[in-house]
């Protein structure tokens, strides 16, 4: 089985559905093993599973599905996925271990990385070459391009720096690994689980985001009025999330979610650098603010200096 | 309970850092050094465990040059009984630093460890994971809200989604996300006291760690600058550049 420079991928799922930023880490396990020439597989750690390993099946470029399906492994808790994923890295002869960028993978890889006693890599957003990684420092005011020496390198990939690979086309070879017994030290107690039927902010083609200057969580619909027009996600500041306007999921920035739209709009949003980490890698970029030297038209490719509360409705009627 | 507590010396916050000409590293020479702000909140989440009778003692540990020595008084101020620096001039990557940190766990045996989810310098996100697999402890990352029940402790997370909650058995590693808790000031009568409190000094070969890096940083880039932009009149202007202009909508 062993297959010594191959690439394992990590999937992002909820048991019933592969989330999207999985393709776009695929997309770079795909560059890489353009570089490495080893195949890539697909690891499935969760319970009940099945639905999205058929899913998996089809994804061009997946040699193999690793699909470990356990009561253990129902909400992916690290203590217990470690084990499974140092046990694949050793037997299986891996010489790459990717996961997407997510809380999950955040949450993982670096737990496997020690348990290898190899460096973890963050937030990779190309790759120069099998052991050579661009990623981005100090908030991405900078972009160190790293090299590893390590015999097994354990990577998360900055998702909005890769495009999606197609869902179809493939046809992979599910295999099916035995699920390990629970930890016992972790246990899942309970979530709260934002529901929307707009885009994933990760995955949405058109953001608006308020901030400090939306003053009230009931100034929002503001924003979700304007969203409904353009097919957006509504994302926000760290200051709207602290004052309570809106939930933790919502924030982009250098601490919260890093996206990269077709369009950005920030509204109330000064632009202080932990912001503009989150999306200045946005194509297009617009500012509603009243303040005309707010740093955020430093970034901003249209500017309006305006009150949000006359430009809000107003932008509203005119998408109508 | 004994808490551990590791803090970390980097650039403030409000500091836009700079690449520097020869592209080796970024400029930090002059600039203005701070406790990362992840790490002040695990100061204060330790604090108040002791102030409501969880914890018993509060260590605070910085692995770093001489001047992590400022960052380690400014916890003590803050409240922390003791302190202790692993001193070493390299920059440890996080691998070794949560190496340093387990022998530190193993000599001090605390019942929690709390440390940032994040450095604002390197942006890993890594250390505390990584203690906890060598520790061989739960992790309850990315923290928002901490209680400790008799030998477990409920940690919610921020998560992508919203919102989980998982319960860990002590002795557990703890990362802190920015909802957890708002960092107090250090009064100057505590930042006098602090002065009297105990700050021991260690190397890694005393802990037997080797720190030697495993990535080599072959560069360091300015990031694509974005073209100017323009200011628009009104929202008409606005949306009739989207359309055409940007060909956004
Ligand atoms: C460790 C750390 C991590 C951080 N991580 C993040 C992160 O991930 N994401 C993030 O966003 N921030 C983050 N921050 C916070 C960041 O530094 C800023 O404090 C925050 O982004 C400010 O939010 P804001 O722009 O909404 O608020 P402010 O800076 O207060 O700006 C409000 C803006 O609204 C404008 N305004 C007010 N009223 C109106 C009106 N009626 N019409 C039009 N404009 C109006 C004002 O002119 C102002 O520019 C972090 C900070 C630290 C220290
Ligand atoms: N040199 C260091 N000294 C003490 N603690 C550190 C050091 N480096 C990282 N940490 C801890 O690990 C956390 C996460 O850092 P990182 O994994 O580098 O993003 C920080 O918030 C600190 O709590």
């Amino acid at each position: 089985m062993s297959n010594s420079n191959s690439i394992l991928v990590v999937a992002d799922h909820d048991n019933n559905q592969l989330k999207a930023v999985t393709m776009n880490c695929l997309q770079a396990a795909a560059e890489l093993s353009a570089k490495t020439g080893g195949s890539v597989d697909l690891l499935i750690a969760g319970s009940n599973c099945q639905a999205v390993a058929e899913q998996a099946k089809a994804l061009p470029g997946v040699t193999r599905v690793l699909v470990a399906d356990g009561e253990s492994l129902t909400h992916q808790l690290p203590e217990d996925v470690t084990p499974l994923l140092v046990a694949q890295a050793k037997e299986g002869g891996y010489s790459h271990l990717l996961a997407a960028a997510t809380t999950t993978g955040k949450n993982l890889m670096p737990r496997v990385a020690a348990l290898l006693d190899v460096a973890q890599i963050s937030d990779i957003t190309e790759v120069v070459s099998e052991d050579t990684f661009v990623r981005p420092i100090y908030a991405g005011n900078a972009l160190a391009t790293v090299q590893s020496s390590d015999a097994i390198k354990v990577i998360t990939v900055r998702t909005t720096a890769f495009d999606a690979i197609a869902s179809e086309g493939g046809s992979a070879e599910v295999v099916s690994l035995s699920a390990p017994s629970a930890s016992g030290m972790s246990a899942f107690v309970g979530e709260e689980l934002s529901v929307s039927d707009r885009p994933e902010l990760t995955a949405a083609r058109v953001i608006i985001s308020g901030g400090r200057g939306m003053q009230s969580g009931e100034n929002f619909p503001l924003l979700e009025k304007v969203a409904d027009k353009l097919g957006a996600t509504v994302g926000a500041s760290r200051a709207a999330v602290d004052a309570g306007f809106v939930p933790n999921d919502m924030q982009v920035g250098q601490t919260g979610k890093i996206v990269a739209p077709e369009l950005y709009i920030a509204v109330g949003i000064s632009g202080a650098i932990q912001h503009l980490a989150g999306m200045k890698d946005s194509r297009v970029i617009v500012a509603i603010n009243k303040d005309d030297e707010a740093p955020i038209f430093n970034v901003a490719d249209y500017g309006l200096v305006a009150d949000l509360f006359e430009v809000l409705p107003e932008l509203e009627a005119q998408l109508s | 309970m004994k808490v551990l507590v590791a803090i970390k010396r980097v650039v403030d916050a409000n500091v836009k850092v700079r690449v520097k000409a020869d592209n080796t590293a970024v400029e930090l020479a002059n600039v203005k050094m701070a406790i990362n702000p992840f790490c002040e909140i695990a100061i204060e989440e330790a604090l108040r465990l002791r102030e409501k009778g969880h914890a018993t003692e509060v260590l605070v540990v910085s692995i770093g040059p001489d001047a992590c020595q400022e960052q380690l008084r400014t916890a003590l101020a803050l409240g922390a009984d003791r302190a202790l620096q692993i001193q070493t001039d390299e920059t440890p990557e996080s691998l070794a630093v949560a190496k340093l940190l387990n022998a530190v766990v193993e000599r001090e045996q605390p019942q929690m460890v709390i440390l940032g989810k994040q450095s604002i310098d390197g942006d890993n996100n890594q250390t505390g994971q990584m203690l906890a697999a060598l520790a061989n402890m739960p992790q309850g990352t990315f923290a928002s809200e901490v209680n400790v029940d008799g030998d477990k402790v409920y940690v919610t997370r921020e998560i992508d989604g919203g919102l989980q909650t998982v319960s860990l058995s002590l002795p557990a590693i703890v990362t802190t996300d920015l909802r957890l808790n708002e960092p107090r000031y250090a009064s100057l009568p505590n930042i006098m006291k602090a002065k009297r409190k105990p700050l021991e000094s260690m190397t890694p070969d005393e802990l037997g760690i080797d720190i030697s890096p495993r990535l080599t940083t072959l560069a360091v880039n300015n990031p694509p600058e974005r073209a100017a932009g323009v200011k628009v009149a009104s929202v008409s202007e606005l949306v009739e550049k989207l359309k055409t202009e940007a060909g956004v909508l």
